[in-house]
């Protein structure tokens, strides 16, 4: 068993995008596993800022639910923009 | 010799040894991350090394590159720190070796970012990053090693130890740096240095090393037994083909 | 609605990823623990016989290009051991099982590098059989090591060149260095065509791996891809491709080669290669010198914890 607990690194690739999940790494602590993710993830420029997260602390949905938690937006076309039909010549909307 | 040359050399050398002995952690290191991390490390210091050795080469003015003063120059020709040259031992002398050197360069291309020689100052100011974050590296180290165990402990503490005789030569003076306009006089440097590293060593409830003997000679070329086993390893392929091309 | 096993036959159908949460066959998780790891370990003993000529390399750019090319096989072993860990195994636990010999890892890595041209070999050879190895990985039906895959390919596209631009170098240098650098050719052929596996006659776990989406070709359409994309680039460099069986078939579009011996193959994963021992022994050492590191860092860590709930 390791005694290093794992984390999750999120990478914000540029300014303006959002931070992605790019992978994960061991690390006794959270200055550590900062420190690790700049070195083994972002070594070729691939980002501005970081975040790691012990992977233990994330709560996730659970693929057997999936049906009950996702299905049920699919449905609801109505709140994509394409759903609705814009009269010819007009323009900004 | 040209003043300039000679101090560019020193710098150089320096970094070149550090990346030297740096690389040796590469597949060898406690875990993989910190292979990944000391690898980091070490390119920063090679990539030093070659603009300085570069640098050198051009103000010397005869045609030397990097290479030729890299691969063909002997034992006594170099001019790098003891500290840079000493064998890694254990992983608590690789931090405390870190956490020394990267300090003083950390304050040495500070300095040198606004010296008149454009060159030296742009090498500085992309190292100056670079260093700042050896220095944390050997400090976030230095500080778990010294508060972990006690086995980790105790080898920190040998580790600071073991060195320290080796640290004051960073801060020698000499002529050459005193003629030299746009040289740091490093003496300058030093009780910043001993203010931020014991502030590490504090932290990290080891004890500050004491005042011991301390070492000289690299930066005339007197260096310790380990330099020529290094450079026999660094140079003998480009040594036994001294006409080719890699 | 689709549950556990049928939603996976239903993904794997439609040519979808498999998530780590997903209900998946027993059989289909233990395959890509045992792949998946043995990559993670070729990646990471994979550093030793190029690592061993960082201290020597011939020139400083020489030296910096192979630092970061060894360090990237750490990092790409370190994204694979994070891939098997999505599958609840832990990463200490196969270092364990390659410690112990109870997991391989790429034959290939159990050949020594004698001379500075082999850094050259690997790089054009070995990489360039990876490659062709790991690019179809990149669409494997399992979701985090297909991605871990995409990134691996991505960072090591400059290792193949890197190692054709060293013997490009040493081939359009002195007499020793071309000599060199044919020499380095003659050790790594076969054993570059023995990274593909066994002949498809022989393969064990090929048909269900491919079932499965984890596998997308056979070793001998691999092996065959890389033989008509490497021969003509030794042609480029003007070395001699040590096979006397080797010709072109204008009929198929494809090389003929001679067989590899497979029993030397054999061998060598028994254990009998000429460097099995040095390598698992140099990873065992860094390890275990490390032992008393990772022990302090974790003390340190839970001195911390306990600090801050105290205070």
């Amino acid at each position: 068993m390791s005694i290093e607990p794992l984390w999750e690194v999120f990478v914000r690739s540029r300014r303006g995008l959002s931070h992605t999940h790019v992978g994960s790494l061991h690390a006794p602590d959270a200055t550590m596993a900062l420190r690790n993710a700049r070195d083994v993830y972002t070594r070729r420029q691939e980002g501005v800022s970081i975040w790691v997260v012990r992977a233990a602390d994330i709560t996730a949905s659970s693929p057997d639910e999936k049906d009950e938690f996702f299905d049920p937006a699919g449905d609801k076309v109505y709140r994509h923009p394409t759903f609705y039909q814009v009269p010819e010549g007009v323009e900004h909307l | 010799m040209n003043d300039l040359f000679v101090y560019t050399l020193r710098l150089g050398d320096d970094a070149l040894i550090a990346a030297q002995r740096t690389a040796e952690w590469i597949a060898a290191a406690p875990q993989l991350e910190e292979d990944v991390a000391l690898g980091n490390i070490g390119l920063d210091q090679l990539g030093q090394a070659r603009s300085l050795l570069q640098y050198a080469g051009q103000v010397e003015g005869e045609g030397r590159s990097e290479d030729d003063l890299a691969y063909f120059r002997d034992e006594r020709d170099f001019l790098n720190l003891q500290l840079c040259e000493l064998p890694n031992d254990d992983f608590a002398h690789a931090m405390a070796r870190l956490l020394y050197f990267a300090a003083y360069q950390q304050l040495l291309y500070e300095e040198l970012l606004s010296c008149a020689d454009e060159t030296l100052s742009g090498v500085a100011g992309k190292a100056v990053k670079e260093v700042a974050y050896h220095v944390d590296h050997a400090t976030q180290w230095v500080l778990r090693l010294g508060d972990g165990t006690e086995e980790s402990h105790r080898r920190m503490q040998a580790g600071l130890d073991a060195l320290w005789p080796y640290t004051a030569e960073m801060f020698e003076s000499d002529d050459l740096v005193r003629r030299l306009p746009v040289a740091v006089d490093p003496s300058t440097l030093h009780d910043e240095w001993d203010r931020r590293v014991l502030a590490v060593v504090d932290e990290s409830t080891c004890t500050r090393p004491e005042a011991s003997y301390q070492h000289s000679g690299g930066r005339t070329g007197r260096h310790t037994e380990h330099l020529g086993y290094l450079l026999a390893e660094l140079q003998h392929v480009a040594r036994s083909h001294p006409e080719a091309t890699w | 609605m689709l549950a556990g096993m049928d939603s996976f036959q239903a993904t794997i159908d439609a040519d979808g990823r498999i998530e780590p949460r997903d209900a998946m066959p027993e059989g289909y998780r233990k395959t890509l623990i045992r792949q998946i790891a043995q990559h993670a370990h070729s990646e990471i003993i994979g550093m030793q016989p190029e690592g061993n000529w960082i201290s020597r390399a011939p020139s400083l750019r020489r030296k910096a290009i192979l630092m970061a090319k060894v360090q990237d096989e750490a990092g790409h072993g370190l994204y694979l051991y994070a891939a098997a860990e999505t599958l609840g195994v832990d990463r200490a636990d196969l270092l364990d099982l390659l410690h112990s010999g109870r997991q391989k890892y790429s034959s290939i890595f159990n050949y020594p590098t004698l001379t500075w041209a082999d850094i050259g070999a690997i790089g054009w050879l070995v990489d360039g059989a990876a490659i062709v190895n790991q690019v179809p990985l990149c669409r494997c039906s399992y979701g985090p090591y297909a991605r871990a895959m995409v990134r691996v390919c991505k960072e090591e596209s400059f290792h193949q060149r890197q190692g054709f631009e060293i013997l490009h170098t040493l081939c359009n240098g002195t007499e020793a260095q071309k000599a060199m650098a044919q020499d380095a050719l003659d050790r790594w052929w076969w054993p570059s065509l023995m990274m593909f596996g066994p002949p498809d006659s022989a393969s064990t776990h090929s048909e269900q791996s491919m079932a499965w989406g984890i596998k997308r070709h056979s070793n001998d359409e691999l092996r065959q891809r890389f033989v008509d994309m490497t021969v003509p680039q030794a042609d480029v460099l003007g070395l001699r491709v040590p096979d006397d069986g080797l010709a072109y078939d204008e009929e198929t579009g494809h090389y003929r080669f001679s067989e590899p011996d497979y029993t030397e193959l054999y061998e060598v994963v028994k254990g009998n290669g000429p460097c099995n021992q040095q390598r698992l022994a140099h990873r065992v050492k860094a390890h275990e010198d490390g032992a008393w590191v990772r022990e302090a860092a974790a003390a340190y860590a839970a001195k911390r914890v306990a600090r801050e709930g105290a205070a």
